[in-house]
């Protein structure tokens, strides 16, 4: 159950996302100032903890998409859709671990 | 005729052979719930190598300027990926919502507003992506040098 409404709400976030996202790269057609000025918002540290959101958002997405199709298509999936979640959250937090540390240092780590 | 002969209900002929009624109006939710399902394992490896290539490598986000753009597009292989990923997560994204405006917009009129703006946004921002990524220029002309790609002749 809230791996369905979890699932939901991070596919609108990432929805959302992806219109602003298609705008904002097509700035690059309209001149390099306008897109490295709104670019540039992008590396503050407020939206680099954004960014931080957005990736777990998609990283949950992505995983939990991938326990549904067990879950639809193995003939066991149903019988371990609990541990399946469980896994989910493993592998979101690995993945995780691995990609905080490096963005935040890039985010906040004093380059430029 | 007792009856007004309007509102009397249709009664097949007799002796007319059996048709079974068509129940549904084919199977499009059945194919949408199949591409969810294969586009989203597409798009997993798909943003995945995005986040990764934009994110993690080098500088990761602080890399990115005009030059990172026109640098990754001078490869056909990132038109591609990016294109494809246009594409599907836009699909894969639109369709997702869809469903779930028909699971709470209750009334005839509220759910056809949503999906109408939804399937506005979709056109507005599938045809403006594919253009951006088909007309890019990564030299543009009056553009200050010091912005634009590393191998523009200006540079």
């Amino acid at each position: 159950m809230w791996s369905w409404v979890a699932h939901r709400v991070t596919g609108v976030l990432i929805f959302f996302f992806l219109l602003v996202h298609v705008l904002d790269t097509a700035l690059v057609r309209v001149s390099p100032e306008a897109y490295n000025a709104v670019i540039g918002t992008y590396q503050t540290p407020i939206m680099g903890l954004g960014e931080a959101g957005l990736v777990a958002a998609i990283v949950f997405h992505a995983f939990n998409g991938l326990r549904i199709i067990l879950v639809d298509f193995w003939a066991k999936g149903p019988k371990y859709q609990r541990v399946m979640l469980w896994v989910v959250l493993g592998l979101f937090a690995v993945t995780m671990a691995g990609f905080l540390p490096r963005h935040l240092m890039n985010v906040f780590g004093g380059g430029h | 005729m007792a009856y007004g002969t309007s509102a009397v209900a249709k009664v097949d002929a007799p002796r007319s052979p059996y048709v079974r009624r068509r129940t549904t109006r084919g199977n499009y939710e059945l194919y949408s719930w199949v591409f969810m399902r294969a586009s989203g394992v597409v798009l997993i490896v798909l943003i995945f190598g995005h986040l990764f290539v934009n994110l993690m490598v080098g500088e990761g986000v602080h890399a990115i300027d005009f030059g990172f753009v026109a640098g990754k597009w001078a490869n056909p292989l990132w038109q591609v990926w990016d294109l494809l990923m246009l594409w599907l997560a836009m699909i894969h994204g639109t369709n997702g919502v869809r469903t779930i405006i028909n699971d709470y917009a209750q009334k005839d009129l509220t759910r056809g507003v949503l999906k109408s703006l939804l399937y506005l946004a979709f056109v507005i921002v599938v045809v403006l992506g594919t253009l951006v990524i088909f007309t890019f220029d990564p030299c543009p002309v009056n553009a200050p040098e010091h912005l634009i790609a590393s191998f523009c002749p200006a540079r």
